[in-house]
């Protein structure tokens, strides 16, 4: 059963899966990226992708028009990405605090909008596979990657344009300063309460869209609490990244990959206790953490309130 | 900052680890009167499985016995958290409600502890054979559901409808119903083809709907041609199922709603039987001390066929056999005792 596992069939399966289930941690950890950058950290990232998933389910339910189920997602993450903003920056509240106190709205609120609009488990259908030509028939890999929904293909394209915005654009250079030294970046004429406004509201919008791949694109309904914790995985990716675009894609790709992996090993019978196989991406991720972190080192001011000096 | 992260972490194990949250206090108790019922369930009333199963029987009683004049229900939802369900609990239990039903095994020893503060109560705990009479507590009634009758009945047909000699089988923790229903279940379908390949992935998670449609995914990818599954995280591989054509057999509620083209048949909980009995108890003055199992004999387990399916008459006679069957004693399935 063990040589099962390198046929190709498996490991296209394997592949495909993860890729899959990637995405929605793309979205929104290249989101927490930015706030982190910026020096705030966003714990509230579960409760934007609860409400961004029920927006873009109720939408698509209601309108039948997927796009504009994506533009209603990413606008309800913008607005509690606002409200973050306005209690973190000028408000000055406690980040970490904040964030659960935004994530416990989040997971609340979506639930009962769910329970008075929807009522019960309902289905739409989402985004199709969108096939690449040609990329698509390309053997193995053509299964692997150009088979998938179109919000798989954003999140992985959110990569390089978040690296390339972070460190060769005068924005990217404004975000990082105000995560390092805001008094400094002060000094020099930034303004560090518009450019954090910017990367939170950034951030919501994007986990705004994380909910809207689960919801619309990879499972087509809403249960309430559905991200079952996947926005906390998603802020664990930046520390595990080490706040860069690249490595949040390499600790997403890994984490996703070894779940599948580990679903893949249960159904060819590899005798693994299954509590044990579910446990495999957490424990990798804590080992590559230990290591990692060890290396990297977090925005300076992260999680440090700014009081402009007079 | 290194504070954060350990509780991001936290956060993460427990939210993975946990079934859906929220929960919502019911409204207040009115005067006296009616026979007044509490409810406190891990999940939604509306998650077409586990606590749909027992919020509907609830309503269908209450609707029996002549509306909420009758018979008074209100309910807490979503109460994942153990301790949060105690607390429900033992308010619904000052406020003098006659049956307090707490709907999950996690629940057992919080209702151990207040039980014999209310002696004047009744309260109700499943899915256990466990009333803790043992203890000396004279007051919970247990209950729970015989769910490898359905799952040996679903199993048989699946076996018989597929083609590819495939079946795989979404689950959450390998435990309780989910583990009795999963065991009939490859059970039933090794009875039909002894060659059958079945195969289980336990997700580790009653809440993730994500991977457990990946987990359908991965079932799909190695060739499976009928799934089945149970808990309320089941929504997401339903929905995988339906985009690749493949049959999907139900547990708990009927979840042919979700995907009419493709369930063939559920096995539907149905916990009036259990809970006529203790009401009827109850009246007599009797608080607890008894078990009940729902089960196809006593019309607790119902096989409910998708009338949208096209199932082939002589599948659908062997479905009815093997239900007969369990029922009159003559196949006795081999798990959960």
């Amino acid at each position: 059963m063990i040589s099962d596992f390198f046929s190709m069939t498996v490991l296209v399966g394997i592949l495909a899966s993860g890729i899959r289930l990637a995405t929605p941690y793309l979205y929104a950890a290249i989101g927490e990226v930015f706030g982190q950058r910026s020096g705030v950290l966003n714990l509230g990232v579960e409760g934007q992708m609860l409400l961004g998933a029920f927006a873009a389910f109720y939408v698509t339910f209601t309108t039948g028009n997927l796009w504009l189920g994506v533009l209603v997602a990413a606008i309800v993450g913008a607005l509690m990405g606002l409200a973050m903003a306005v209690v973190t920056v000028n408000l000055q509240a406690e980040q970490g605090i904040s964030g659960i106190g935004f994530y416990l709205f989040g997971l609340g609120m979506s639930d009962l909008l769910f329970q008075k609009l929807l009522g019960t488990v309902q289905t739409v259908s989402g985004f199709p596979k969108a096939t690449i030509p040609v990329l698509s028939a390309l053997p193995f890999i053509g299964d692997i990657f150009f088979s998938q929904n179109i919000l798989v293909y954003g999140a992985f394209a959110l990569v390089p344009v978040a690296w390339f915005v972070l460190n060769k654009t005068t924005l990217g250079l404004k975000i990082r300063a105000v995560g390092e030294n805001p008094e400094a970046a002060d000094s020099l004429g930034v303004s560090v309460a518009r450019v954090r406004y910017f990367t939170i509201i950034l951030g919501g919008t994007l986990s705004g869209i994380a909910g809207a791949s689960l919801s619309i694109g990879m499972l087509n309904v809403f249960q309430q609490n559905m991200t079952s914790g996947l926005g906390f995985i998603a802020v664990a990716l930046v520390y595990f990244g080490g706040w860069r675009p690249w490595g949040v894609l390499v600790g997403a790709l890994l984490f996703s990959m070894v779940n599948s992996l580990q679903l893949w090993g249960q159904v060819l019978g590899i005798p693994l206790p299954s509590d044990i196989a579910v446990m495999m991406p957490y424990i990798l991720t804590i080992l590559v953490l230990v290591i990692s972190v060890q290396r990297v080192r977090a925005p300076a001011a992260l999680t440090k309130v700014f009081e402009r000096g007079e | 900052m290194k504070k954060w992260f350990v509780i991001v972490l936290l956060f993460a194990f427990l939210l993975a680890a946990c079934k859906p949250g929220a929960s919502e206090e019911a409204p207040a108790a009115a005067p006296s009167g009616p026979l007044r019922v509490a409810v406190v369930m891990p999940s939604a009333i509306n998650d077409l499985a586990f606590s749909q199963s027992m919020y509907d029987a609830l309503v269908a009683i209450q609707e029996e016995m002549g509306g909420p004049e009758k018979m008074e229900l209100v309910y807490s939802e979503g109460m994942f958290v153990v301790d949060d369900a105690a607390a429900a609990i033992r308010d619904y239990a000052s406020q003098g409600y006659d049956l307090v039903i707490a709907h999950g095994s996690q629940y057992g020893s919080s209702l151990q502890e207040i039980a014999p503060d209310f002696p004047e109560t009744a309260f109700a705990w499943g899915t256990t054979a466990n009333t803790f009479a043992d203890e000396g507590i004279k007051n919970i009634f247990a209950y729970e559901a015989a769910s490898q009758e359905g799952g040996y009945v679903n199993g048989v047909m699946a076996a018989s409808l597929s083609q590819s000699g495939v079946i795989g089988v979404v689950g959450p923790i390998e435990t309780g119903d989910a583990k009795l229903y999963v065991d009939g279940f490859v059970a039933g379908a090794k009875s039909v083809n002894p060659d059958i390949e079945v195969n289980v992935n336990w997700i580790g998670s009653f809440s993730d709907v994500a991977l457990a449609a990946e987990a359908a995914n991965t079932h799909i990818g190695a060739g499976a041609d009928v799934l089945t599954g149970t808990a309320q995280m089941v929504v997401g591989a339903i929905g995988v199922a339906e985009e690749n054509g493949v049959l999907w057999f139900g547990t708990q509620s009927s979840q042919t709603s979700l995907a009419p083209s493709i369930v063939v048949a559920n096995q539907v909980y149905d916990w009036t039987v259990a809970l006529d009995q203790m009401i009827a108890l109850i009246a007599e003055g009797t608080y607890g001390g008894q078990a009940f199992l729902i089960n196809l004999e006593n019309g607790g387990l119902v096989m409910e066929y998708n009338e949208d399916f096209d199932l082939p008459a002589d599948v659908k006679a062997l479905a009815e056999e093997t239900t007969q069957g369990i029922i009159d004693g003559s196949i006795t399935i081999d798990v959960g005792n």
